[in-house]
């Protein structure tokens, strides 16, 4: 089979760790429609979910930090944060070490990739498992690209990156969801959290709906750390995702809400 | 620069029970284990997070040491503004402060 279904959201710990100090009305909008994006995951009977992450230091740190990761386990674990400040009780997420190892192995005719037999998730995989699915019951296969740790990767390597996924699991008889997570404009963990930079977003979605290449390698880092802060650095995980997907994206929702630090984001997008 | 031996210890003891106990129970023999400058030592010691931040801690590490110290999220983010005001811009890493110390982004 191949990929069915591909689509992004918001990682932000906020989404569900701050969730009862955000405008009810604005949470209860952002959590529906994730739930929402949950449903849609589950109406294409994928056999296993792909979430394409970037982490802040779960299992990867400077001493030893690869561009790209992609778990090999049956099983993970998370959240490593404390459970009470990310508001997600600690859980064993299954995975399927056999179908990594091919993956794996069919990426690397065209990327570099670091392998892990162990990864603990962080919020970044957690606080979307947590709306997508529920019952934490899908095989997950995580996958890093560092978006913390300069230097970081050029944004037509996360393209690379994930169209070789694309051709991975098109050799695969599975059937595969992927969902690509992080921020767009965002300041997080710092005393700006809550700036958001919605031009640049609404900008940014536009480029990533229309599939445009050419637009979303258009980025410099020292530009988007202006513009978009740190938190920026996670368009990595959208383009890679428009990469693997080559369709158009529809954008489901989009609201910056200052105490989850994000312009909260969910989307779809078509698969070409 | 030492800033990565502040931020391994943050990373260690972000993800590592036995760190954990060891900080609770022998601190000063913990920090032994990683190279610090004296002012990052003594930054650690005392819990000092807007010290941390402003030598260039990354949030995404800082933030759970907070946590561990069990500040509220409010405090945490007015710790790091404190950090500024009394030290300075932040001297290295990704995580500079854009705003102004009076400045509630978020409303806290």
């Amino acid at each position: 089979m191949s990929l069915v279904f591909a689509a992004v959201c918001s990682h932000a710990p906020g989404i569900t760790g701050r969730a009862h100090l955000a405008d009810p009305a604005r949470k209860d909008a952002l959590h529906g429609e994730l739930y929402r994006l949950g449903e849609s995951l589950r109406e294409a009977r994928p056999d296993a979910l792909i979430v394409i992450a970037a982490e802040h230091f779960a299992n990867f740190f400077m001493d030893n930090m690869p561009a790209y990761a992609i778990g090999m386990a049956d099983h993970y674990e998370g959240p490593i944060e404390d459970p009470g400040w990310l508001g997600i009780a600690r859980t064993r997420v299954p995975g399927n070490a056999a179908l990594s190892q091919r993956l794996i192995a069919d990426v690397m005719n065209d990327v570099d990739v670091a392998f892990a037999e162990e990864w603990k998730f962080d919020h970044g995989i957690m606080v979307p498992l947590h709306f997508l699915t529920p019952r934490f019951d899908l095989p997950v296969i995580p996958v890093n690209i560092n978006c913390q740790g300069p230097p970081l990767t050029p944004l037509k390597r996360a393209w690379a990156f994930g169209a070789a996924l694309r051709r991975a699991c098109d050799t695969v008889p599975e059937r595969i969801a992927l969902v690509g997570t992080g921020g767009i404009s965002h300041w997080p963990a710092t005393p700006d959290s809550g700036k958001v930079n919605e031009a640049w977003d609404r900008d940014f979605l536009d480029r990533w709906a229309r599939n445009d290449r050419a637009a979303l390698l258009d980025y410099s880092d020292a530009s988007t750390y202006r513009d978009a802060g740190q938190g920026g650095f996670e368009i990595r995980t959208f383009i890679a995702v428009a990469a693997a997907a080559r369709g158009r994206g529809e954008i489901r929702h989009y609201a910056p809400i200052p105490i989850f630090s994000v312009g909260c984001t969910v989307a779809t997008m078509s698969i070409e | 620069m030492s800033l990565y031996g502040t931020q391994k210890l943050l990373f260690h003891l972000n993800r590592d029970a036995a760190v954990q106990k060891r900080y609770r129970e022998e601190l000063p023999a913990l920090l032994e284990d990683y190279e610090l400058v004296a002012e990052e030592r003594e930054a650690i010691l005392a819990g000092d997070i807007g010290k941390l931040y402003v030598l260039g801690a990354n949030g995404q590490l800082l933030m759970h040491f907070a946590a561990l110290l069990g500040m509220p999220w409010a405090d945490y983010i007015e710790a790091m503004r404190e950090g500024v005001r009394r030290h300075g811009p932040v001297r290295e890493g990704i995580y500079a402060m854009t705003t102004s110390t009076d400045e509630k982004v978020a409303g806290v």
